[in-house]
């Protein structure tokens, strides 16, 4: 017995193994790529799609703002703002924006629009796209305007054509496409319109309580260090209450607004990823089940455990490779279709790219997703025992409490870390990772309780059919259990996904179907309310209400001047407090939207100073103020003590006026002010003739038709929702993977034990029967269950975080549910056909062996 | 001649439900080197049990098997494993191949773990030996019941293993078929001085063998030497 040569078989050995293995297993393993290829693409599509996107707009930040960097402020700069931008070589060109109506003579129509009157080269980066090309130009030297293309179709006005604005009419010298900085959708309110600089003065629209923006815009060298620009002059500009803004931090700021949309989505995606993980482990358990007496073999001829661990984990980890690979492939492929979906609601043309940070990301989690959750069944392997091939034994489950702990926490930790990493909030990681948690536990305590409930109440009395199909849920080797689970979490996430997509519809929605104006009227001057008024009246529509605005600054917070508390470092006082011109309201009572918070309501100021102001919960938030804090005002060159007389908890949401500061009746009545005034008119033609006198007789008045902007607001859900359909899809090709796996899992045993009864004399159809019931309960009960639960947590969602009420779509009970009971008969239909179809013998040995 | 299993005092019972069933009681037996052994006996004697306890695939509740030198209680399961690379070959009555490896593979398996270089050259000249030269390619379920256990011998004796153990090698094949395979295990027995240990229900084959060692309700009923007819 000479036994000199042997040398343990290295990694290379495993490697073959894995391979020759594997090779003639492939199309076994089909349901597992199938998972980690869309789990993959759905993750990678989203994740490249936002890293396209922000590479974008970092590259096209100065054609997104037009220029290196702006000094904007909303007063007429003063003297010391002057002599900075001078010190900068002055502006290249100067911007007044502002909201106001504007009509269109030849035909009738009237429109609010954001007129910005431009004076020098703006754009110095990106361009104008108007139509005819050349307006973008000759607009400015022709004294003419350039108006948002989509409002001259909606409103059939050709170039040549005139409009109004204030006091002036202008030619209009072309169709505006886009004008670097802004969004088709977001400034489809008040759309756009360009004119000469010189224009504004003469428009009239310049006033006392108008909201007017001057921008000036300005060209750097290629050297000029904007960061240390932006460090250095805007504490300066702040308290000189103006801002610099460069067009690098324009775009960062841009960049995450879309970036919080994303990480939305991206856990939507990761929702299908999750799905599909589920798909891997139901898929590799198939799997190493039929692989159990290969390892007995191997143990037999004496491959150590780890060796034949370590083989399949090989496997494992090269289809999660060739998974990541052909996922990563079809996300870049599927990213291609974003732009489409989401027309109109980016800010730039999304020139597609392919990140290798994406690619390698897509790669490594279809590898370690793979083994993360085929470590469950491979540990299986550790555990057979070689016995096994010597002859049949019962099955050695039990797999070390250990090792199964170390696998499960591994899991969750892999799923916790990988949401923190989307979401950026442990907090919020670690309630997803709960909400999974609690889904499953309840998904198998639904499971367990119907099982028991059954064994407990049996129905002896009913038919063979009946009762055969009813003892399948609860015998040994049932499938209740891994059913219920998969069904029901896959139509949880599917149903949630159209509940959430309910609930913000239900939020935009939710004004236009109430008795609330849908008509608010601006700017208007006190002198012009009473004819206003009575305009409206003969148009037999009511003021609804008429709202004072008085416009006012911060002067002190508690004995502190604002200029004091500027300089102060340590200070936690908000710098928008300081620096914003609040438009404040006097009133004798609250609103709807408010809600007493703490403090006492002052109706009435009387003779009382100071006088008690009461402020919104942010204001309080931000000033770090309490009630009987002393506050004063600047009321326009007049200066009035305050003091904190109340708290109130204002819910912004809701599309009505609401204000951080309210004083009370009895002290403003005299300051300089004007008016809100609201009214609904019934009737798009009622409202357009009514906007039309307005404009005509009152050209400073502005006009905001709610209508349009819910109009605009249902657009962008529009879009949002095609983007959750389209997770929607993944997640339930996804889930019907699942579905094939689980159901594929008991295949062997079910048809052992169906041609056993047929053996015994079972008809077809009885056999049919049995089968189909037991898929039908188990369709209904994992189906229901998950309607349900996304129902529960729905309502959870709209108690705790959007604060309205929720009526649920009908689309999960009518649609995804019996479409899911279906699928599933169908799917477990399919399994008994191959025993209706042939002799028990030949299924015997055709699938048992 | 020296002794290559000693089985002393050996027990071993299952629990089936709350009953636990004594399978093996207060075996004792030797084996020697290059010996050929059959162990016979009704169904439900124990004789499979015996065997994988011999072989190291299970573990007895009480007694030693002291197996090439080691005594197989004082081996974990990867020694043990070790143990079967270097020393045992196997052959099962349903052949127990690699269905995913083609034969040639499924012969260098064995000699791949003993980290062998010529596995497949050996494997490739032993299925030649037994016939198979031009079905080294093929897949398991491309080869008949008798080929299937050709390619088994083949492995078995792959690593010219000290000992061989064969539990019912003809228990699945025809009597034709099953005729020419206990030919073959006899010849490349003799070829490579292996110990044979068969365990079979086949009278005719047990009398093949140089000892028979008789079961009977978990027991020996019989413990005798003979001549090889």
């Amino acid at each position: 017995m000479s036994k000199t040569k042997n040398s343990k078989p290295g990694l290379k050995w495993l490697f073959k193994m894995a391979w020759r293995d594997g090779k003639s297993s492939g199309n076994k393993l089909i349901l597992f790529i199938a998972s980690i290829v869309l789990g993959i693409s759905a993750v990678v599509s989203i994740q490249s799609f936002g890293v396209t996107l922000k590479d974008n707009i970092s590259s096209e930040s100065k054609a997104l703002m037009g220029a290196d960097f702006k000094i904007d402020s909303d007063d007429p700069p003063n003297e010391r703002v002057l002599q900075i931008m001078d010190s900068l070589g002055g502006p290249k060109a100067s911007e007044i924006k502002f909201a106001s109506m504007a009509a269109f003579p030849q035909n009738k129509a009237t429109k609010l629009m954001q007129v910005r009157g431009i004076k020098g080269g703006f754009p110095f980066y990106g361009e104008l796209e108007t139509e005819p090309k050349n307006a973008a130009t000759s607009y400015q030297n022709q004294g003419s305007a350039l108006v948002d293309a989509t409002v001259m179709l909606q409103l059939g006005i050709q170039t040549g054509d005139s409009i109004k604005i204030g006091k002036v009419t202008l030619p209009i010298a072309g169709a505006l496409k886009s004008v670097p900085g802004s969004t088709a959708i977001f400034s489809s309110v008040a759309p756009p319109v360009l004119i000469p600089y010189r224009f504004i003065e003469e428009s009239g629209l310049v006033q006392t309580g108008s909201r007017i923006d001057y921008e000036f815009y300005f060209t750097a060298d290629a050297n000029t260090d904007l960061e240390k620009l932006d460090e250095n002059l805007d504490p300066i500009l702040d308290s000189e209450e103006a801002d610099l803004d460069t067009h690098t931090s324009t775009s960062e700021r841009l960049g995450r607004r879309y970036e919080n949309f994303g990480k939305f989505l991206n856990l939507v995606a990761f929702i299908a990823l999750l799905l599909g993980c589920v798909g891997i482990a139901s898929a590799i358990h198939i799997y190493i089940k039929e692989k159990l007496r290969a390892v007995a073999v191997l143990k037999c001829l004496g491959a150590s455990k780890r060796q034949t661990f370590l083989i399949y984990l090989i496997q494992v980890a090269f289809m999660g490779f060739i998974g990541g690979i052909l996922g990563t492939a079809l996300g870049l492929l599927l990213q291609q279709l974003f732009p489409y979906l989401l027309e109109g609601l980016l800010p730039v043309d999304v020139q597609l790219t392919f990140s290798v940070q994406v690619i390698v990301m897509g790669i490594l989690l279809g590898i370690l997703m793979s083994v993360l959750f085929a470590l469950y069944p491979l540990i299986g392997t550790l555990y057979v025992s070689p016995l096994q091939a010597l002859r049949v034994i019962k099955e050695n489950s039990t797999k070390s409490r250990k090792a199964v702990i170390f696998v499960s926490i591994a899991i969750f930790l892999f799923i916790f870390l990988f949401s923190l990493w989307l979401l950026e909030d442990w907090k919020y990681s670690l309630a997803f990772v709960g909400g999974i948690l609690a889904t499953f536990s309840i998904l198998a305590g639904i499971a367990y309780l119907f099982m028991r409930t059954i064994r407990k109440y049996f129905p002896h009395n009913w038919g063979f059919v009946a009762r055969q199909s009813l003892q399948n849920l609860f015998r040994p080797q049932n499938q209740t259990l891994t059913l219920v689970l998969a069904i029901g979490v896959g139509t949880f996430l599917i149903s949630t996904l159209y509940f959430s997509k309910d609930l913000l519809l239900a939020q935009a929605s939710l004004e236009s179907e109430t008795d609330s104006p849908n008509i608010i009227l601006l700017d208007v001057q006190s002198n012009q309310r009473e004819d206003l008024a009575k305009t409206i009246n003969t148009y037999d529509l009511p003021v609804l209400s008429d709202i004072p605005i008085v416009t006012m600054r911060v002067q002190s917070i508690a004995g502190k001047s604002v200029a004091e508390i500027r300089k102060d470092s340590t200070s936690q006082v908000n710098g928008w407090v300081l620096n914003h011109e609040f438009r404040t309201t006097y009133r004798d009572s609250l609103i709807a939207s408010e809600t007493l918070e703490s403090g006492t309501w002052t109706s009435q100021a009387k003779d009382l100073n100071p006088v008690p102001v009461s402020i919104s919960e942010n204001f309080a938030e931000d000033a770090k103020v309490k009630v009987g804090d002393q506050l004063v005002f600047n009321i326009q060159g007049v200066l009035q003590d305050a003091v904190v007389g109340s708290i109130r908890k204002v819910d912004w949401s809701r599309m009505q006026l609401n204000f951080s500061l309210v004083f009370p009746k009895g002290l403003l009545e005299k300051a300089p002010q004007f008016h809100v005034l609201t009214t609904k008119v019934p009737g798009d033609e009622k409202s357009a003739v009514l906007q039309q006198e307005l404009v005509e007789k009152y050209p400073n008045v502005s006009i905001i038709d709610l209508r349009q902007i819910l109009n605009v607001i249902e657009t962008l859900l529009g879009k949002i929702s095609w983007i959750i359909n389209f997770m929607a899809f993944f997640s339930i090709m996804i889930g019907i993977i699942v579905l094939l796996g689980a159901i594929r899992t008991s295949k062997y045993q079910r048809i052992k034990e169906s041609v056993l009864l047929r053996t015994l004399g079972a008809k077809g159809r009885q056999i049919i029967n049995i089968n189909a019931l037991e898929y039908l309960y188990l369709g209904v009960l994992g189906g229901l269950s998950g309607v349900a639960l996304s129902f529960i947590s729905s309502q959870l969602l709209a108690w705790l975080v959007f604060e309205s009420p929720f009526v649920p779509s009908l689309i999960p009970i009518f649609i995804i549910f019996p479409g899911i009971v279906l699928l599933v008969l169908v799917i477990g239909l399919s399994n008994s056909l191959s025993v209706i179809n042939k002799p028990p013998l030949e299924v015997l040995r055709k699938e048992v062996t | 001649m020296a002794k290559i299993l000693n089985v002393y005092h050996l027990e071993k019972s299952y629990s089936s439900g709350s009953k636990n069933l004594k399978v093996l009681q207060d075996i004792n037996f030797e084996v020697e080197e290059q010996k050929t052994f059959a162990i016979v006996g009704p169904s439900g004697s124990g004789k499979t049990t015996l065997l994988g306890l011999c072989a190291g695939l299970d573990s007895p509740d009480s007694g030693s098997i002291t197996l090439c030198g080691s005594e197989l209680s004082n081996l974990d399961e990867d020694e043990r494993a070790l143990l079967r690379n270097k020393h045992i070959g196997f052959v099962f009555q349903d052949f127990q191949l690699l269905s995913t490896l083609t034969a040639l593979e499924n012969v260098a398996v064995p000699l791949e773990l003993q980290g062998d270089k010529k596995a497949l050259k050996i494997g490739k000249e032993l299925l030649e030996k037994v016939g198979l030269g031009d079905r080294i390619h093929h897949y398991p379920s491309q080869l008949s019941g008798g080929e299937q256990q050709r390619v088994a011998l083949a492995r078995a004796f792959s690593t010219k293993p000290s000992i061989l153990f064969a539990d019912e090698p003809t228990g699945n094949l025809d009597a034709e078929t099953g005729e020419k395979v206990e030919e073959l295990l006899f010849d490349l027995n003799r070829e490579s001085g292996t110990t044979l240990i068969i365990v079979t229900h086949d009278i005719e084959l047990a009398n093949k063998t140089q000892h028979i060692l008789r079961l009977k309700g978990g027991k020996i009923v019989e413990n005798r030497e003979k001549q090889v007819q």
